[in-house]
């Protein structure tokens, strides 16, 4: 294979998305900031920030309630954002409940499985490479319900093993819930695959797609998918907000999450009816301004490009790849064919927090550790990686930092 | 020495490092001369768990003082370590449990102290403190 040269990826557009971000632009411990923790969580851009100080300093109101005219501001800009968002993932805006993030959307969906459909001998799929996100909502409603948790098992290279996955389809299996892009591995999983291979059985398909909406496009109902959930703050927005997909059907199907104002159509002590979904799921006052910042945020995705962002960073990936692989004693820890966002390696026998502290002392921001991932870190028998994962507004430049950085490092510790 | 006479030496050997590179060597040199732990210590008893890195600790009473030993999985971690069982170890509990740790905090290491850092640092002196509130609990009932 024949490796990128910076010089392939010279992309005029960065150095303009980079000046976007005000945070980028200070230097730490001495060194301008090489910021490869986009895994966590990604920078926000000066659009985004802006939506929400508008918000504050000029309509801010409760949604859904009030007859005066900013409270019908903030509605209209909140069901904006629902309306963008749904628009950015090809859903239904009526399918689309906010949430407070990737995290909540699932214990959602784990906590309407729990009280309405689950059973004694049931069983729900996930795989060795889940967040425990996506493992302990699961983990608690099997629990509950005397149902079983199965695990599709993964390769060395950190890849989904699909004959199994295939062979554990049967009608006992009430969900399937995987993530799309592993937080750990950067490992692309077949989803168009896994939902289709599902569906022949009848049996329903949850994606974690927080590693994914940042990096990918989504098309929900190309997919098929019946449940998909993401977070805001890893795509460019606020914290404390995201939301959860579900194809009406299902969203009808599901009880109340919680119960409060804002998700009720009609209260008596004796009996309460509820809102038509989305509302239903949303009780009490919502994160109005972080919706907002999330509206923003998306589109500040369509402006770039969603194809293009895609494109970049997938030859950014292979040159990082490329670049790391000359560093003597590396070893990637996923070494998928499809994969995006993470690069998980261990040098030598050092050990990954060792790595990121004096990286640190260098001005680059890394992840080490387990990433909430300890199965997955208990699977190759390591007590973490280290994790650069890629953003759109990261360089060739922040790759060479972060090799020259790496092996200051492991000459320090060697 | 004293508790106190310790941390002032430190602060003094770290003045002489001129950048961080300089500094973070001189700890990974005394993570890899930290005498090793006794293996039958480390137990699941002994282990403070941080989120990034391990760190067992063991401690003994002899003859009226508290002796620590420790280890980590990772080096920096296992540097920081000898330089607070430097500081703290062969005192008498009452010393230990009065005592005020503000070296780290000199040498410029403070974030390694953070609670976010979660590095077992700071669980550890916290683990320190306590075996000495309860050694000396111990000896007072005797």
């Amino acid at each position: 294979m024949e490796t990128a040269t910076a010089q392939d990826i010279i992309w005029p557009e960065v150095e303009l998305i980079r000046n976007e971000f005000p945070i980028l632009q200070q230097t730490v411990n001495g060194r301008p900031l090489v910021y490869l923790d986009n895994g966590a969580t990604t920078q926000k851009p000066v659009s985004v920030i802006r939506s929400m100080q508008e918000y504050y300093t000029q309509y801010n109101s409760n949604v859904h309630r009030g007859v005066h005219t900013l409270s019908q501001q903030a509605t209209t800009a909140y069901e904006a954002a629902r309306h963008a968002v749904a628009a950015f993932i090809g859903a239904h805006h009526h399918e689309v409940v906010f949430t407070k993030g990737t995290t909540d959307a699932i214990n959602l969906v784990a906590a309407g499985f729990r009280k309405t459909i689950l059973k004694e001998g049931d069983e729900i799929i996930i795989s060795a490479m889940e967040h425990h996100s996506n493992i302990v909502p699961w983990q608690l409603a099997c629990e509950e319900k005397g149902a079983k948790l199965k695990v599709v098992p993964i390769s060395d290279k950190g890849e989904l093993d699909m004959d199994a996955f295939r062979s554990m389809l049967n009608p006992r299996v009430k969900l399937v819930s995987i993530t799309w892009i592993s937080n750990t591995l950067g490992t692309v999983n077949p989803v168009h695959d896994i939902i289709a291979l599902a569906h022949e059985q009848g049996i329903p398909v949850m994606l974690d797609a927080a590693q994914a909406a940042a990096h990918t496009p989504i098309k929900v109902h190309e997919l098929d998918v019946d449940f998909l959930a993401l977070s805001g703050h890893k795509l460019f927005g606020p914290t404390g907000i995201g939301i959860l997909f579900g194809k009406e059907s299902w969203l009808e199907q599901l009880p109340p999450y919680q119960g409060g104002g804002d998700m009720i159509k009609h209260v008596t002590f004796e009996k309460t009816t509820y809102a038509d979904v989305p509302l239903k799921f949303e009780a009490g006052t919502p994160a109005i301004c972080e919706a907002i910042g999330l509206g923003a945020a998306v589109a500040w995705v369509n402006r770039i490009g969603i194809h293009k962002i895609q494109a970049y960073e997938h030859q950014l990936t292979e040159y990082a790849v490329a670049a790391l692989k000359q560093i003597e004693g590396l070893r990637f820890i996923g070494e998928a064919r499809h994969r995006s966002g993470a690069i998980s390696f261990l040098v030598g026998d050092t050990h990954p927090s060792d790595v990121g502290v004096l990286l640190d002392q260098q001005g680059i921001a890394v992840r080490t550790g387990h990433h909430c991932t300890q199965p997955l870190c208990d699977r190759f028998g390591i007590p973490g990686t280290v994790r650069a994962s890629l953003a759109v507004y990261n360089t060739t430049a922040d790759i060479d930092r972060l090799v020259e950085g790496v092996r200051k490092a492991v000459t320090l510790l060697g | 020495m004293t508790i106190k006479e310790q941390q002032d030496r430190i602060i003094e050997d770290f003045e002489v490092f001129g950048d961080w590179m300089e500094k973070y060597e001189y700890i990974i040199q005394l993570g890899k001369d930290l005498p090793l732990i006794d293996p039958k210590y480390k137990t699941d008893d002994n282990l403070i768990r941080g989120c990034q890195s391990k760190v067992w600790l063991q401690a003994e009473l002899q003859d009226g003082k508290l002796v620590f030993t420790a280890d980590s999985d990772a080096v920096i971690t296992k540097g920081l370590v000898s330089l607070v069982i430097q500081v703290l170890s062969g005192h008498a509990p009452k010393d230990i449990a009065e005592a005020e740790i503000y070296c780290i905090d000199a040498i410029g290491l403070t974030s390694h102290l953070s609670p976010t850092r979660s590095n077992g640092l700071l669980s550890m002196l916290k683990q320190m403190k306590l075996y000495a509130v309860a050694f000396q609990a111990k000896s007072m009932q005797n």
